[in-house]
């Protein structure tokens, strides 16, 4: 056990001393793995930001059902209650005939004729249950739990509301997120991969043009982990400092951007929301880094020692 | 302690053209044994396959008692351990100062740090390299080099030495301090095997001389002197 100690506090010692005596080739090698560290910060950021859209959407989308006049109060708080117990729905509102009266009123604020119109026909609005799917591609199950028999007898002939040109643009949306989400994911994986490769290469690079010193280690007769331990500690540092450098640029350019851009998106990009997204997330962001960055460096080192310390079979 | 018996070695892009051929060879322990030879003649290859840097196309190899063709891959670095090697082109670790190149033949094997602080300097000492402790290599000469390169063979007192040609890149005056350190080793007890084409040391020194030629050993003397025609 003590050995074991000697021996690791060893190659953590050699690792760091490697590290500042090749500083050269640290400071290149670090500066590659801070771009791309950076560029996957970045879509990170920029996929929360779009999946946050994607929400605000989505909660903005509900499918109306509009019960009958004969329909009780207690027939009304039963269907409620159902619907509540439905996977596919994340909240459910109800509003009986006078609260629907007044969110119509409220609604139309600026349009006093239709108002007038609406109050003095004797409150012509039906009580409203109003359903929100937990997932746009929810919304056609939860139509279909909704004209079952049972439940279409509760409602108005017109009853739910996910039909016409409600459908079409309740739809249209639903494809739109969808593309957006894949595109997110996809970006996200694509620079991920970019990253992993670039930094492999980096790493590979700088070992190669150590690649004597790792044979001279062989043939004094130094095992495999003694001579790779040093090259692992040495491409983790990297990891550990390119992590942090990529997180401080990004930290800057968002408190540059709240202060230079006035605007609050950019396109689909909700600058304010990925800057507070990245406030919030702070930690987790730093750690997530860090974690990429030490876990590429270190495998990356890994596989390029291993070519080198392998004997000679003929 | 070393035996070689009816050894050959073909390099895969030289099939036609054995490195070694049906090379048989035994060296007692405590021996000062020289190889001489031409470039090319096979003695570079001779003492690779003894450090097990290349496998014997065929025959039989054993040293201090290990039998190569038993010996698995994960029990090389156990086997070079025990011996210490001198190379002609010194083979320094770059970014380690001398005290950190010497040291490192301890560290694999797990000798503490207060040990290699005594053994260090007094085998710096041996090969008058005291006060350089904290020079990096590309700040020593040629022969400082090379007595780097032996302080750190010989720091874990192996029982065999092998010298590729440690003078070769050296002047006369340098070339005989490093032989000097190698006979001091050998009064010690280790056994050296030197490989050299410098008639000079070989006359100088009358130890038992093998010479090589075309990868067969074509004789073998005591005491024998070298006139530069292997």
């Amino acid at each position: 056990m003590k050995q074991r100690l000697i021996t690791l506090s060893r190659i953590v010692h050699t690792g760091t001393v490697n590290f500042i005596r090749n500083a050269t080739l640290a400071v290149a090698a670090i500066a590659v793995m801070v771009v791309t560290l950076t560029i996957v910060l970045f879509s990170v950021i920029t996929n929360a930001t779009f999946e946050n859209t994607i929400k605000q959407i989505t909660n903005k989308i509900s499918v109306s059902v509009y019960l009958s006049d004969s329909t009780t109060d207690a027939q009304a708080k039963q269907l409620v209650a159902r619907l509540k117990q439905q996977p596919e729905v994340s909240r459910v509102v109800y509003l009986d005939k006078q609260q629907a009266l007044q969110a119509f009123v409220d609604s139309n604020g600026s349009n006093t004729n239709l108002q007038v119109a609406a109050t003095e026909a004797g409150n012509p609005i039906p009580a409203t249950i109003n359903v929100y799917p937990r997932n746009l591609n929810e919304v056609q199950e939860i139509k279909d739990y909704l004209v079952k028999p049972d439940n279409k007898k509760l409602q108005t002939p017109e009853s739910p509301s996910y039909n016409g040109d409600r459908k079409e643009a309740i739809d249209n949306i639903t494809h739109a997120t969808n593309v957006l989400r894949k595109i997110g994911i996809v970006t996200v994986a694509v620079f991920a991969v970019i990253c992993a490769l670039i930094i492999f290469n980096t790493i590979q690079m700088a070992i190669f043009n150590r690649r004597s010193e790792i044979q001279i280690m062989r043939l004094l007769g130094a095992s495999t982990s003694y001579i790779r331990g040093p090259f692992v500690v040495e491409s983790a540092i990297y990891g550990l400092l390119s992590a942090v450098f990529s997180v401080l640029i990004v930290n800057s350019v968002f408190l540059a951007s709240s202060n230079a851009l006035q605007a609050s998106s950019l396109g689909l990009l909700d600058i304010h929301y990925a800057n507070e997204y990245f406030g919030d997330h702070f930690w987790e962001l730093l750690t997530m880094q860090i974690a990429i960055g030490i876990i590429i460096g270190t495998v990356s080192s890994v596989i390029a020692t291993r070519r080198y310390l392998k004997f000679k079979s003929k | 302690m070393i035996l070689l018996d009816r050894v050959s070695k073909k390099y895969p892009r030289a099939e036609n053209h054995a490195a070694l051929e049906r090379i048989t060879l035994h060296i007692d322990p405590k021996e000062f044994v020289i190889v001489i030879g031409q470039s090319g003649a096979g003695k570079t290859t001779l003492l690779r396959l003894l450090t097990r840097e290349e496998r014997p196309t065929s025959g039989k190899i054993i040293v201090g008692g290990i039998d190569y063709d038993k010996l698995k891959d994960k029990d090389i670095p156990m086997l070079r351990r025990k011996i210490g090697v001198v190379f002609q082109d010194f083979k320094l670790l770059p970014n380690k100062n001398v005290f950190e190149n010497v040291a490192f033949a301890l560290e694999i094997v797990g000798i503490s740090n207060r040990e290699i602080r005594h053994t260090v300097p007094k085998v710096l000492d041996i090969v008058n390299l005291k006060g350089k402790e904290k020079h990096m290599p590309m700040e020593l000469s040629g022969g400082e080099r090379q007595r780097v390169a032996i302080a750190r063979a010989v720091v874990r007192q192996p029982r065999i030495l092998v010298a590729d040609e440690p003078t070769g890149n050296l002047d006369p005056k340098h070339a005989w301090e490093v032989i000097k350190v190698l006979e001091k080793i050998n009064r010690y007890g280790t056994t050296v095997l030197l490989t050299t084409h410098n008639q000079e040391i070989v006359n100088k020194l009358r130890r038992r001389v093998i010479t090589i030629k075309d990868g067969r050993i074509t004789s073998d003397r005591a005491n024998a002197t070298y006139n530069g025609k292997a």
